[in-house]
């Protein structure tokens, strides 16, 4: 892209990427830390986990004032406005992500010593490393402003809404089967939904992505998996 | 949103003390004869900053900047009362002299303003009428001034041609060498892109965020927005009053207020 008149301007152009690429990058983190925590009962990875929050809640709100600020001094136009736009946007939804991870982190620790051998650690697991899949794919897209690689997240979603509904047949499963395994399965089928949303985050930043490259929305219905949540499945 | 409960103060604002004060207005009132032009201003302009004057036609802000290089000295029906302190002399007391002050308090206008001679001459004009340099430093300075203005790259093969025959935004940027070639410690900039391009205005404004390391500047402009990108504190004038003064992000962002936040918002002047 042409360099502005002023150089002030692109650079805090360039610093409001930064930081949404490196809320990007904690919020990455974060998931695969708390997947491992459930998965390897680690409370101390948990725990950093927990303890990594709040530095994605100041990031988003500085990117919020810096991107406020630019809207006052610098009346951004065309695709300069569009990315201090998506910049609000996406960092809203990283803060999410990393709500949502710091959620299964704090499951784990309960979960601890309750631990359900079998496939539905490995659905759990499985469902999470598509998560991060797809969150490093969109956040690649958006530091490569690539409207294809936001078009193939935005797409890919139905993934894991297909894979979240197996682990809730499977849960249920075991839950009818052994009454002592409810409270396990229950956390377990919440740390699933929070990697569901979590992947709802990710289409949402895809969104945003083709948004601030195109200049246009994607339809409103993206492809969607089954959904446990439907009373007729 | 003009019943909003924001809360009247007086109209002096209180002058900032964060930053180190290269101009200190206190109790300032101009007349023009016997119009009462400027009211009680107070006002401390931060060193190396640039502070934006806004406020509707009328207001005083282009007469506040005129009386910091006594201009209006040319003019016998014009007076000002009060202080206004650079570097602890009161720069209205009639000892002052104007020459030097205007060596250290250099002005950019309106429209720009080439003298009928060579882009050289243009900026060696005012080292040639203070100064005894020896061509190598008035070579130097010039260059120096140039650079500084960001016109250096465009003129540089035709500094004996006539600065008259440079666009509207290069005559500017020459101007503002003019300026500058003189080391002045305060540049006061009265509408300095009004005639300008957006392009050429572009370049001026960027040049001004550079200069902000070297000068303290002033700068007076209709245009809020150009305020908004370029000044660390603006200050609102209306009727001659000062009616509020701060660090330009709270002034476009949340002003105390109201006629200053109805003003920003374009719900007035």
């Amino acid at each position: 892209m042409t360099d502005h008149i002023s150089r002030t301007y692109d650079q805090e152009l360039d610093g409001l990427r930064r930081l949404v690429a490196e809320m990007g990058g904690l919020g990455e983190r974060m998931l695969a830390d708390a997947t491992t925590a459930l998965l390897r009962e680690d409370a101390k990875r948990a725990q950093s986990v927990i303890a990594t929050d709040p530095r994605l809640d100041e990031l988003q709100r500085k990117i919020e004032d810096n991107a406020v600020l630019m809207l006052m001094r610098r009346q951004p136009v065309a695709n300069d406005l569009r990315e201090v736009m998506a910049s609000i946007r996406i960092a809203n939804d990283l803060e999410r992500i990393g709500d949502l991870a710091k959620n299964i982190a704090k499951r784990s620790l309960k979960m601890q010593g309750h631990m359900l051998s079998g496939s539905a650690m490995g659905g759990i697991e499985a469902l999470s490393r598509l998560a991060q899949a797809q969150l490093k794919d969109v956040l690649d897209a958006y530091a490569q402003s690539n409207e294809k690689g936001a078009i193939d997240v935005w797409t890919r979603d139905g993934q894991i809404d297909a894979l979240e509904n197996a682990l809730f047949r499977e849960l249920l499963t075991y839950m009818m089967e052994d009454p002592r395994n409810i409270t396990f399965c229950t956390h377990l089928l919440f740390c699933a939904k929070n990697i569901e949303r979590l992947g709802d985050h990710t289409t949402n930043i895809a969104e945003t992505v083709h948004y601030l490259v195109t200049g246009k929305s994607l339809p409103g219905d993206r492809p969607k998996g089954d959904s446990p949540s439907d009373l007729n499945n | 949103m003009s019943q909003m409960a924001v809360q009247e103060a007086p109209s002096a604002a209180a002058p900032k003390a964060d930053a180190p004060v290269r101009i200190g207005v206190k109790n300032l009132d101009f007349y023009y004869g016997g119009f009462h032009a400027l009211k009680d201003v107070n006002m401390n302009f931060g060193d190396r900053e640039v502070t934006a004057l806004i406020g509707p036609s009328g207001c005083g802000k282009s007469t506040l900047l005129r009386i910091f290089n006594r201009i209006y000295s040319l003019y016998p029906e014009q007076r000002a009362t009060g202080e206004v302190m650079l570097d602890g002399r009161n720069i209205l007391s009639p000892n002052i002299d104007i020459n030097e002050l205007r060596a250290r308090i250099g002005m950019v206008f309106q429209k720009p303003t080439p003298f009928p001679m060579s882009i050289y001459d243009n900026c060696a004009f005012g080292m040639r009428l203070y100064e005894k340099l020896s061509k190598s430093e008035l070579d130097d300075r010039v260059e120096q001034a140039l650079r500084k203005a960001a016109l250096w790259d465009e003129v540089k093969d035709k500094l004996k041609q006539s600065g008259m025959g440079l666009s509207g935004g290069q005559q500017q940027r020459m101007c503002i060498a003019r300026t500058i070639a003189q080391q002045p410690d305060v540049i006061l900039f009265d509408e300095p892109t009004s005639a300008l391009d957006p392009i050429s205005t572009g370049k001026i404004e960027e040049l001004i965020e550079q200069l902000r390391a070297d000068f303290t500047i002033v700068i007076v402009t209709h245009n809020m927005q150009q305020a908004a990108r370029i000044s660390q504190y603006t200050a609102f004038m209306y009727l001659g009053e000062l009616i509020e003064f701060g660090p330009t992000t709270k002034i476009f962002m949340n002003p105390d207020q109201k006629r200053t936040l109805d003003y920003v918002t374009g719900r007035f002047g």
